[in-house]
């Protein structure tokens, strides 16, 4: 009989797995037995001022490289994360108690991967276009990255709604600071450790677990942080993100949609549209011959 | 010749003291105030090989008014830059309580004859330097010509004037604690208004130990002479936390009386903008970016 090794779920900054710099941890439940099922590091506002930090050094490598290899790097993401499914999918159960929906949960996690690995070097033909003046300008408009974007990550299901924002946002070459589920906070870190093993350059991806009440009116006063992306319909959340926003004029986005199984509808919950929210545009007027 | 230096360091003790110091946590109004003090020690430095008059004037308005539209916060205390440069930096800060340091001696080797070491030295002055910073020959102490070092610093202290003279002793090429003690007093005994670390120049840098061995190099000199000399660790220091742990160690190898901008400086030009972006942290409660704070 041996003793069973628990993992620490640790935070996820600029490609490294600390614990919190506060040295709190929360506690998750069990649903079933309603005891205790992991500890998670609970984030303070130090570790999300690090991860910005991380993000926005991370930022010029990212966003310059080819769009072909940011998508596959997102395809060497769905490798490993296929390689590791019973363990996602274990690691998920326990969290909800329901191993079938786990298994859905995953399998479209890394099906997503795949789709939006495929949009890396098409999403630019479809958002840009030319547009027509009356003056000897060739006029057309490209969308380029947010910058530095913190993405609140719902808190239904586990994996899905974490993957579902994190891959457009990485195509589109944001550098991300992503504040996973409080509720179902174990899948989030496991996926960091996919991240970290798929070619992702240190602080393209930083994952926090806390608590969202303590974490983000910091996020959304911080003024290195581009633009907010969040999920769901409390009105006075996005009151206070467009709010707090507005000293360095964030971009703030709100989707009221997708909620619960949605999450897990193709038809739902993955479009270009999703890089759309992603990226600010920029035209530019160039002089033609006359 | 022989330096009397007293006694040796101790290289493990340095380096825990100087690692304990830094342990030390400063938050809210202490540390605004420590970060005001830091901006008002800071010799503001350009010297690459790029510099033009138009960044020299622009580095001076940054050092005169270091956050614009906010007189809370106090001006640098120099602007350190290649002699071609005094000139423009005298003409810009004409009026103001900043100084204009100039490096000299042929920096950042000092491997130039001593009569144009001599010259450089009062050219700078002449052209309105209130300070010069001189670089050691370290080949020559290091192979242990240390009446050699000590007689070039007294001709260029000479050659000074009325200016003051800031020995740099490059401590990243110094090899050994006691080597920089060492140097430490041949500088001060030759004449030296202030000893700083390094040109910024080489692979090593300030670091808070080899800072602590100077200050302490600086306090026995006190002890046995009476005569205050002045410490500027250069190069390498660039946030506010830094800054700060530099100060505890002034603080607690001198005391309060080196706690101004006439016995300690900084040599850096990245970490004035860490410490006006951690002053308006403190001021706002919003983590800054560098998009909102001049480039220098």
């Amino acid at each position: 009989m041996r003793a069973e090794i628990l993992k620490t779920y640790k935070l996820f900054i600029n490609g490294q797995f600390p614990r919190s710099e506060s040295g709190r941890y929360f506690q998750i439940p069990n649903p079933k037995t309603k005891k205790p099922l992991a500890n998670v590091s609970q984030a303070s506002r130090k570790d999300l001022r690090d991860a910005v930090q991380a993000a926005r050094k991370a930022l010029p490598g990212w966003s310059s490289k080819t769009a072909y290899n940011r998508g596959q790097i997102l395809y060497r993401m769905a490798e490993v994360l296929e390689s590791r499914k019973p363990e996602f999918i274990d690691e998920i159960s326990k969290m909800t108690g329901n191993p079938k929906k786990a298994e859905k949960e995953v399998l479209t996690a890394i099906d997503r991967l795949v789709w939006y690995a495929g949009w890396s070097d098409k999403y630019q033909q479809i958002l840009g276009t030319v547009n027509p003046v009356a003056l000897p300008y060739f006029n057309f408009t490209l969308p380029e990255p947010q910058g530095v974007v913190g993405i609140l990550v719902a808190d239904e299901l586990s994996l899905i709604p974490l993957v579902s924002k994190l891959a457009p946002a990485m195509v589109a070459g944001n550098t991300l600071v992503m504040i996973a589920s409080e509720k179902f906070p174990l899948s989030a870190i496991t996926f960091a450790e996919v991240i970290a093993t798929s070619d992702v350059p240190a602080g393209v991806v930083n994952i926090l677990t806390g608590f969202k009440n303590e974490l983000i009116p910091h996020l959304a006063k911080h003024m290195d942080v581009n633009a907010v992306n969040y999920t769901g319909t409390d009105q006075a959340l996005v009151k206070l993100l467009q709010e707090e926003g507005s000293a360095n004029v964030k971009r703030i986005i709100a989707h009221p949609e997708p909620k619960g199984e949605a999450w897990l509808d193709n038809q739902k919950a993955q479009s270009p549209y999703w890089i759309n929210s992603f990226v600010e545009m920029k035209t530019t007027w160039h002089p033609i011959g006359v | 010749m022989q330096i009397s230096t007293s006694s040796t360091v101790d290289q493990v003790g340095i380096e825990e003291r100087a690692a304990a110091l830094s342990k030390r946590s400063i938050k809210k109004q202490t540390k605004i105030e420590g970060i005001k003090l830091a901006i008002s020690m800071i010799d503001l430095t350009t010297l690459e090989g790029k510099d033009s008059p138009g960044k020299v004037q622009a580095l001076c308005q940054k050092a005169i008014h270091p956050l614009e539209g906010n007189s809370s916060v106090p001006s640098v205390a120099a602007v350190c830059v290649y002699p071609n440069m005094v000139s423009v930096a005298k003409k810009a800060l004409k009026g103001t309580n900043v100084k204009v340091a100039s490096v000299a001696t042929g920096f950042p080797s000092g491997l130039t004859p001593l009569p144009i070491k001599i010259e450089e030295t009062k050219r700078v002055v002449e052209m309105g330097a209130d300070e010069v910073d001189m670089v050691i020959d370290r080949g020559a102490f290091l192979a242990g010509e240390y009446q050699k070092v000590s007689d070039e610093i007294a001709q260029v202290k000479e050659a000074c004037g009325k200016s003051h003279l800031k020995v740099i002793l490059e401590t990243g090429e110094l090899e050994t604690y006691d080597n920089v003690r060492k140097a430490s007093f041949l500088a001060m005994q030759a004449g030296a208004d202030f000893i700083k670390t390094s040109t910024g120049k080489a692979a090593v840098n300030a670091t808070l130990p080899v800072t602590l061995v100077m200050l302490e190099a600086i306090r026995d000199y006190w002890y046995q002479t009476g005569k205050m000399v002045g410490m500027k660790p250069a190069g390498g220091i660039r946030t506010s936390k830094q800054a700060l742990q530099y100060l505890v160690v002034v603080k607690e190898t001198l005391g309060d009386r080196w706690l101004s901008n006439d016995w300690f400086r900084f040599g850096a030009s990245t970490l004035t903008n860490d410490l006006l972006m951690q002053l308006t942290k403190e001021a706002t409660g919003r983590y800054q970016s560098l998009d909102y704070f001049t480039i220098d």
